[in-house]
């Protein structure tokens, strides 16, 4: 039974990228004196909080079976709105922080509504939002705004000592908070499993008497948050706002979350694996960049290149499960 | 008479589509502790008065009355809140959530604010076990076969404080002794005062259960009968809406007719078998003869077809056509062999709905073809004429889509799209299933000419009359094992049954 | 149905939009539709939407009929980099005095290595191809990784450098008249009408769309779905490649970063505004050409009105949602009939 367990073709991908992880940070520990220290490993959340965040609202949307192209455009804006609205109108940022979130949940009530009411793909809307946020960005300023409000940059360099020479960024903290609510949210409400349900089979859900248009809405909307909430860390990461920031995030988002083994066809996957998924895509940027002499686009065939292996590796369980549940079912 | 209080009452239930009308004055009881058969053909707004009754669809007009009060259902969720559950053909659960979820999944057990999974899987097993099961509930739904996850559907649908339960076709993918054991939990239900309401195409399963009988025909009641007191050949008759005697159904094999099986056959396979899905066998099928497959759900009959067609690849036994061996490992290479397969499940694997009759009956012909051999778009229309002419597909113009045709006609509409290729061997697996009785004549008649015509057939069908009434010869399946030959001429039921009985250990 | 109220229905909505574009452009420029004749050229405001959007309609036909076959190509702007980078690196250009006329001499031959890059455009489309026939991956996945890892690749072809190109006659292909017109334009047409005699003189479009509508019906029809679906990848990269070609002569470089930068969302969004669902199935290669220039017309009109050119993507963004919103079946049905209610009904 245990083996079997084990075995599990839903957990075997998690296996593996747990493995890989280890692996990667293991070669860079024999490899690099400096590797193999608690705040390397830190420093993998601290520069990378951001991308697990928002990773996380795309974990929630593929396993509902859609896809969020807009994400890294709702970054951009966000930090342009907090940036401008803090540089050139002086607002506190306890009101920009609110507000800037609400208008992530904006971005994603639009992009649920016109997905789920008017029955448009994800696909086509959420690109909708991309240039639309984008465009806002340049509305707001061309250039890039720096940031030097002193609570802005208080919060920015605020460090949590976890230990002599360890510590963490408030930013590592948010998105640590992020995955343990988001943990709970996948896995022990009504909410989580229905988006689950919804990704596993629409129709049935449907049937079952599940919230479906509502949950699917709502799935859009925490991906707009989480967006959001992502762009409030770059903001505080970069201390500036600009459109040209998080280009092609949406991108490294879905590759975590498939990386971490979230099946794009909906319904599997879970937002642990995405945060190994980010790890990952943050352990292959330090090994390059320890190593000196790699350039930078290596980080993006790297990239592929693991995504070409996940998905092959997604391919071959699910033709040897179809495979076993073919010889069950069909008559 | 102090007849029993009715639990629900639909009455004058009026649905239109846009040019149809779907529903027209139905009325239907339910009474408590029975199991009532909703009948009729395809076409006749049993699917629609369902919908109707569960909230997926709202009636135009009529009145649905739950225990006396007036009720007005307008989501599945409502309708579920008032005790109204429905069971579907297709299993319509989340293979990938667990057993435990399925169940009750919309009604989790919370504890402190949070899903209590423990309770819940605990609840789920005693669920299950009142029906007679005994699984791991934490699994996800998709380790487990179609007959078990039909059950925990039904499992779901009593949770929820079902007064009325709506079975839609649940017995189609289940096999005999699947079926018997859904009877049972059926029993059990009707013992605590459940309402059911049972819809199906097999007339035996019908008498086997079912209290009280309505028959629906064109969107209009037909009548509300006892189903002791309505013999089988009235219920066809009122389903039908015309008079056919019982020898119309019964088989036409004339005694000349059974040809021997003398000289070469067409396609001979030996020890063809498929590890996991078929025990290697040996099949011989003649020129102008038809070969039927016997044997229940789940003995081989679809996976012989698939491995012949190529769709599956054979890894044992090698097959012949006439005399000279092949290898068929690709649809491609089986048609180019001249053979030709009807798969069972039409929607999915045959039609291609969007397109036109015209466009999906030289489909096969063009893919023969190639792509730079294009037929001309008159010569297709004039091909797809001929046919809709010859196999009497009812339809006024071949230039509307396929999807539009009702099951039956499709039916046709595929066999037509194989007869144009001009094929030596036609594979049919269910030509009949899911279309009206009148139909399903037609079809088999349509296989009798073209075996006259000197094609060899494989015919599957899961009503063991048809396969009677058509085959020369049949072949008898067990347990994806071929276990003997019949002829044709001096089979019937009984024996075959004696056969898939006998090897019983 | 006539094949003639198929296409006006298919059409209809493509073609209002586009004239309405084109009346907002009169309305701001009373010349739009003026041509002139310069040094044996045409010139004018039309002709300039249609050269500009050469590559776009080039790349949106490769993925109009991926996207009938049910699947999407979002590496085409990787592949544009990748074409481009390729050829510029093999072209190059070195300066050689010749009887004291400088000119500049191609490291290989022109026609070498405008072959050689559509041969490795031919390569990315089939590795797609392979992902999505092959191992049976989702287009939208399978085509991801070459989007990751194609700007990569194409930077390390030019070893991440911006490769600028001095060999002349290569300018031709993105700057060149031919009998006045651009030269591009005549590269669109040729591709247009092969793929139309492709689609409409042969089977393939019978095929495409049995394919797109139901994989498996049209395999058991005989249809060697895998190979159709192989190739029409590649040919989608090699539309990439050309488009790739184009535009690196055009602004006589090849940027790994930035050529072809979003090329893979304006392409989907051609194919979307030109009417072809994004399902598979039924397309029209016509009305991804109109939505091609659409897209390059709106562009235009936010020039010539004078708005800034920052906010271009958000009136792009509002063209998605309005026309996605007009062809939507949902929104119709809500307007022409009371009884549809939103929510959980189906």
């Amino acid at each position: 039974m245990s083996l079997t367990r084990h075995l599990n073709p839903r957990t075997l991908p998690l296996i593996i990228t747990t493995t890989l992880f280890v692996a990667l940070f293991g070669f860079g520990a024999i490899s690099y004196d400096a590797f193999l220290s608690p705040q390397v490993f830190l420093n993998l959340l601290i520069d990378n909080g951001f991308l697990l965040v928002v990773a996380i609202g795309m974990t929630f949307v593929i396993i509902s079976g859609g896809i969020d192209l807009s994400v890294g455009s709702i970054v951009a804006l966000t930090t342009m709105v907090s940036a401008s609205l803090v540089q050139h109108h002086h607002w506190s940022i306890w009101v920009i922080l609110p507000l800037v979130l609400l208008m992530g949940c904006a971005f994603g009530l639009l992009h649920g509504v016109l997905i789920q009411v008017f029955r448009l793909q994800a696909f086509i809307v959420t690109l909708g939002g991309m240039f639309l946020a984008r465009g806002l960005c340049y509305v707001i300023s061309i250039d890039s705004i720096s940031i030097t409000d002193p609570t802005y940059t208080a919060l920015s360099e605020y460090r949590l000592a976890l230990g002599e020479e360890t510590f963490i960024s408030l930013s590592g903290i948010i998105a640590l908070v992020t995955l343990a609510i988001a943990i709970f949210i996948a896995h022990y409400t009504k909410f989580g499993r229905t988006v689950y349900a919804i990704g596993g089979n629409e129709r049935s859900a449907l049937l079952m008497g599940l919230p479906v248009a509502r949950t699917k809405i709502m799935v859009y909307v925490l991906s707009g948050f989480c967006s959001a909430l992502g762009g409030i860390l770059v903001t505080l990461y970069m201390l500036s706002g600009y459109g040209l920031h998080a280009l092609g995030m949406e991108l490294d988002a879905i590759a975590a979350a498939v990386i971490g083994g979230t099946l794009l066809t909906g319904g599997v996957g879970n937002v642990i694996g995405t945060l190994i998924g980010v790890l990952i895509l943050g352990v292959i940027q330090s090994l390059i960049a320890f190593d000196g002499s790699l350039s930078s686009w290596w980080t993006r065939i790297a990239i592929g290149l693991l995504l070409f292996l996940f998905c092959l590796l997604q391919r071959i369980i699910e033709r040897s499960g179809l495979g076993r549940k073919a010889k069950s079912t069909t008559a | 008479m102090t007849e029993q209080q009715a639990i629900l009452q639909m009455q004058g239930i009026h649905k239109r589509f846009p040019g149809v009308v779907a529903l027209k004055d139905v009325s239907l009881r339910l009474f408590p502790g029975e199991v009532h058969a909703l009948m009729g053909q395809n076409g006749a707004g049993k699917s629609t008065l369902i919908k109707v009754l569960t909230g997926v669809e709202n009636a135009d007009s009529g009145d649905i009355t739950l225990a006396g009060k007036a009720i007005r259902v307008t989501s599945v969720l409502e309708a579920q809140e008032l005790g109204i559950s429905t069971v579907y053909q297709e299993v319509n659960l989340c293979s990938n959530l667990s057993v435990a979820e399925n169940i009750f999944i919309g009604r989790f057990p919370f504890r402190f604010g949070r899903i209590d999974w423990k309770t819940m899987n605990a609840k789920a097993r005693t669920a299950l076990a009142a029906l007679n099961i005994d699984i791991d509930v934490s699994l996800p739904l998709s380790s487990y076969p179609v007959a078990i996850q039909q059950m925990v559907a039904i499992a779901r649908a009593l949770g929820t404080e079902a007064q009325v339960l709506i079975l839609d076709e649940p017995t189609s993918s289940l096999d005999e002794d699947e079926v018997e054991r859904l009877f049972d939990a059926l029993r059990k239900l009707k013992a605590k005062g459940i309402a059911i309401l049972f819809v199906t195409h097999f007339l035996d399963q019908t008498y086997a259960i079912s209290d009280r009988i309505t028959v629906l025909r064109n969107g209009e009641l037909e009548g509300e009968y006892l189903a002791a007191d309505l013999p089988r050949i009235q219920l066809i008759n009122k389903m039908v809406g015309r008079e056919i005697d019982e020898s119309s159904f019964a088989r036409q094999t004339e005694s000349g007719e059974a040809k021997a099986s003398a000289g070469e056959p067409f396609l001979a396979a030996r020890n063809l078998g498929r590890a996991g899905t078929l025990r290697p066998l040996d099949l011989d099928v003649h020129a102008g003869q038809v070969l039927g497959l016997g044997g229940l759900l789940g003995s081989g009959r679809t996976e012989t077809a698939r491995l012949l067609f190529g769709i599956d690849h054979a890894d044992s036994g090698s097959a012949k056509i006439n005399g000279v061996p092949v290898s068929l490992n690709s649809p491609r290479k089986a048609i180019r062999q001249g053979l030709a397969f009807c798969p069972e499940d039409r929607k999915t694997e045959g039609i291609v709905a969007e397109l036109s009759i015209r466009e999906n009956i030289i489909l096969a012909l063009q893919a023969h073809r190639g792509i730079f051999r294009f037929l001309p778009l008159r010569k297709q229309t004039q091909i797809a004429e001929e046919y809709v002419k010859q196999l009497g597909i009812k339809t006024s113009d071949v230039e509307k889509p396929i999807g539009q045709l009702s099951g039956g006609n499709q039916q046709k509409a595929l066999l037509a799209r194989w007869l144009a290729t001009e094929p030596k061997m036609l594979i049919l697996d269910e030509p009949t299933r899911g279309i009206d009785v009148a139909a399903k004549l037609e079809i088999m008649d349509l296989v009798k000419t073209q075996c006259r015509k000197g094609l060899a057939i494989l015919f599957i069908s899961s009503e063991m009359s048809e396969v009677l009434r058509v085959s020369d010869r049949i072949a008898v399946l067990r347990d994806r094992q071929k276990i003997g030959e019949l002829d044709g001429a001096s089979a019937d039921e009984q024996s075959i049954f004696r056969m898939i009985a006998g090897g019983e250990s | 149905m006539s094949v003639t109220s198929i296409v006006r229905h298919r059409l209809f909505w493509p073609c209002v939009t586009l004239a309405l574009l084109c009346a907002v452009n009169v309305f701001f420029n009373h010349n739009f539709f003026a041509l002139e004749v310069r040094n044996g050229a045409l010139y004018g405001s039309v002709i300039d939407i249609l050269n500009r959007a050469a590559p776009l309609m080039l790349v949106a036909m490769g993925m109009t009929l991926v996207i009938a076959t049910r699947g999407i190509d979002v590496s085409v702007g990787a592949t544009v980099a990748i074409a481009g980078a390729v050829v510029a690196v093999m072209i190059g250009g070195t300066l050689v005095i010749k009887d004291g006329v400088q000119s500049y001499v191609a490291n290989f031959p022109m026609p070498l290595a405008i072959i050689a890059a559509l041969a490795v455009a031919l390569l990315c489309g089939l590795w797609n191809g392979a992902l999505v026939a092959g191992a049976g991956m989702q287009p939208i996945i399978a085509t991801l990784i070459l989007m990751v890892a194609g700007r990569g690749v194409a930077q390390l072809v030019t070893e991440g450098q911006i490769v600028t190109i001095y060999y002349e006659p290569f300018f031709f292909i993105g700057n060149g008249f031919l009998f006045g017109i651009p030269f591009a334009l005549y590269i669109v047409a040729a591709v247009l009408l092969i793929l139309l005699y492709l689609t409409q003189r042969t089977a393939l479009g019978l095929f495409i769309q049995a394919v797109g509508l139901n994989p498996t019906a049209a395999r058991f029809s005989g249809i060697s779905a895998r190979a159709l679906v192989l190739w029409v990848y590649g040919f989608c990269g090699v539309t990439a490649g050309i488009a790739g070609l184009i535009i690196t002569s055009n602004v006589k470089s090849a940027d790994g970063n930035n050529a072809g930068l979003a090329m893979e969302l304006d392409a989907i969004l051609a194919v979307a505004l030109g009417g072809t669902s994004l399902d598979g199935g039924r397309f029209s290669l016509i009305g991804t050409l109109i939505g091609a220039l659409i897209i390059q017309t709106l562009t235009y009109a936010i020039y010539s009105l004078g708005v800034p050119p920052e906010i271009n993507l958000v009136v792009k963004a509002l063209v998605v949602f309005t026309v996605c919103l007009i062809q939507s079946e949902r929104l119709r049905s809500m307007l022409f009939t009371h009884t549809a209610r939103i929510g959980e009904k189906s």
